[in-house]
């Protein structure tokens, strides 16, 4: 099947089909000076004509003066809140004379279907699947709510300035994953969207929807957008050697530089996309004849994340820093095979003091450089 | 089922507001539970009935501001097998630690018709300047449920479940927008210890520091980023003045931005 084109005005076909399927629909929508992912009704709930200005510890909404749908980039929130929720009960018990009466928390999971996820967040969600999907543990909560999730991508229209998908290899158009793949088109005559399946689901709802073939003109327009995107990223980062370089930086003096400005706020690690490390927490009531097991967003910025007998493992801030941005971009091609950065800048636009991880890797670089260099002069 | 003594519990009161202590009372929905699991033996606000200690745990509310304030907390130390503080003032010295950074005898007169009936400290201290603190529990005031887990924790012979990172956490876990990033509103949460639910973000304003500082702050990147984005000085100076402004590292900040006369 061929691609398809979609008027702006059908959109709303889209959710309508969505929702008869009984799927709960997430997608963007404004909020609080912010475009969050929430729950949505209809193609009218979607950010249309606003545009999010990004760089370093700040983010702007304004008018972008035309009626896109889909003109932003990715913002605070991404698809692990729903995917792999902040706060999760694992199990409670009752005490029942003398012994435990331990019950499941039966988890109910939405049938969701994802509207604009971009690139990059699809590339986060397959990270995601590597670790809570394969291997010998699968995460039963996460596979709740991912087993028949139904995912509609964006081919991005527009870079941030905090992207640096095409560094990563993520984006802007969407690779493998998605149902259905959007671009929108905007020109002087017509607001429409090439469309396009990625699965058998895809194609069954396209089916459903009142479209028609695309054709070169179409095709052609909406590759030079994505190509446009693709030309204007905000940031960038030379991956090549990355994994090797931090392994061998990890005595730096950039990380105490790093450490000056870094607050251990953790915020880095909660709007990061792949991140994905909990806290196991237990709670009683008064009586002691109630306990429940609580799992919660944890982050590797916190003195408790490493805490074992006797202390922190990581009690310095540079400690923490590194160890977040080496595995983020090295250790974690060794656990997983794949780099744990997609290239969505969340990190940098949301860090409240604006420490940018692309600098930051640029300024490693540089320093290898030169003992580099300093080192040839010697010989 | 063997019926076990219940523990005795002591609730002090020093230079305060009396708002952590009425945590206890504001416990509406698990208050006789928990008079069913620990003896309520010196508590003023709820009765005039005092049992005689010693006790087993001590709720200390309040900063030590006068010389009677200094020996008494050692006799409620003696009192106490355990003593556990609560909220900014007994943690931090609260908001009258202000005085710390002036001469409170220049402050006195402003304040009382008759200065000579005043005798008081120069400076506002929290308890654990004086005698050994088992637990501190921040806020202003503490959030009650962390005060019920404080109790729970204690009855059941357990590590409270009291978190020291920073606001931040909560705030990402509710699934706020950063009123700093997306708003530019200076807000303390990076700096300040989680605990309070991230109750001003999540109404769009920035964090007031109630909590105190979290576990490894590092204020002066904070307080440089506000420069560069146009705060002045005095703004950075009084952003650390607040209910916990005698905290070392806010103390410590608010003097790097103070103007010298």
């Amino acid at each position: 099947m061929g691609s398809k084109q979609l008027e702006r005005s059908d959109l709303g076909a889209l959710f309508r089909e969505l929702a008869a399927e009984g799927r709960t629909i997430v997608g963007p929508t404004v909020r609080d000076g912010a475009i969050v992912y929430d729950e949505i009704a209809t193609d009218n709930d979607l950010p249309i004509g606003w545009i999010d200005e990004q760089s370093a510890g700040s983010y702007r909404l304004v008018r972008s003066g035309r009626d896109g749908c889909f003109d932003f980039v990715v913002g605070p929130h991404s698809w692990k809140r729903f995917l792999h929720p902040p706060q999760v009960r694992l199990w409670s018990a009752r005490r029942e004379g003398q012994r435990l009466a331990i019950e499941e928390a039966g988890h109910e999971s939405p049938r969701y279907a994802f509207i604009g996820v971009r690139g990059c967040e699809l590339e986060a969600i397959a990270r995601q699947d590597r670790i809570f999907l394969e291997g010998e543990y699968v995460d039963a909560t996460y596979r709740g709510n991912r087993q028949d999730s139904f995912l509609v991508a964006v081919n991005c229209g527009r870079a941030g300035g905090s992207c640096f998908c095409v560094s990563m290899g993520t984006g802007p158009r969407a690779g493998a994953g998605y149902d259905l793949a959007l671009t929108e088109v905007i020109d002087e005559q017509r607001h429409y969207f090439l469309i396009e399946a990625g699965s058998e689901s895809g194609r069954a709802l396209i089916d459903r929807l009142p479209v028609r073939e695309a054709g070169a003109v179409e095709l052609a327009a909406a590759s030079a957008r994505i190509e446009a995107t693709e030309a204007s990223m905000g940031r960038s980062m030379e991956t090549d050697g990355l994994r090797e370089l931090l392994q061998a930086r990890a005595t730096s003096a950039q990380w105490d530089e790093i450490a000056k400005r870094c607050l251990t706020c953790a915020n880095c690690t909660m709007v990061c996309p792949t991140c994905f490390c909990t806290t196991v927490e237990d709670v009683t009531d008064l009586t002691g004849d109630h306990a429940e097991r609580w799992r919660s967003w944890d982050s590797c910025f916190t003195m408790d994340f490493s805490w074992i007998h006797g202390g922190s493992v990581r009690p310095s801030a540079s400690a923490r820093y590194r160890h977040w941005m080496t595995h983020k971009l090295s250790s974690w091609i060794d656990q997983f095979g794949t780099s744990g950065c997609v290239g969505c800048g969340r990190c940098i636009t949301w860090c409240p003091v604006g420490i940018d991880i692309t600098e930051e890797v640029r300024i490693m670089r540089e320093a290898a450089d030169r003992e580099h260099a300093a080192e040839e002069g010697v010989q | 089922m063997r019926k076990k003594r219940r523990p005795k519990l002591a609730v002090w009161k020093f230079s305060s507001c009396d708002g952590c202590q009425l945590s206890l009372l504001d416990c509406e929905d698990e208050l006789l539970t928990l008079a069913g699991e620990i003896e309520i033996a010196n508590f003023p606000e709820a009765s005039r009935a005092v049992v005689r200690g010693p006790y087993d745990l001590s709720l200390v509310e309040g900063s030590i501001t006068t010389e009677h304030d200094a020996a008494r907390i050692r006799e409620v130390r003696r009192l106490s097998k355990r003593l556990v503080t609560i909220g900014a003032c007994a943690t931090t010295g609260g908001i009258q630690a202000l005085r710390n950074f002036g001469d409170v005898r220049q402050l006195i007169p402003l304040v009382y018709a008759r200065p000579e009936y005043i005798r008081t400290l120069d400076r506002s201290t929290p308890i654990a300047d004086h005698v050994t603190v088992d637990f501190e529990l921040q806020g202003c005031p503490i959030d009650k449920r962390q005060l019920l887990e404080v109790i729970t924790a204690f009855l059941h012979g357990r590590k409270p479940r009291i978190s020291a990172a920073s606001v931040c956490i909560e705030c990402k876990r509710r699934g706020n927008v950063c009123v700093t990033v997306a708003h530019g509103t200076p807000c303390l949460g990076p700096l300040v210890h989680a605990g309070c639910g991230a109750i001003c973000p999540s109404y769009n304003r920035g964090c007031y520091g109630c909590f105190g500082p979290m576990e490894s702050p590092n204020p002066s990147s904070l307080s440089d980023h506000w420069l560069r984005e146009g705060m002045n000085p005095d703004e950075v100076t009084r952003a650390f003045r607040g209910f916990t402004a005698n905290a070392e590292p806010f103390r410590r900040e608010s003097e790097r931005h103070e103007r010298k006369e």
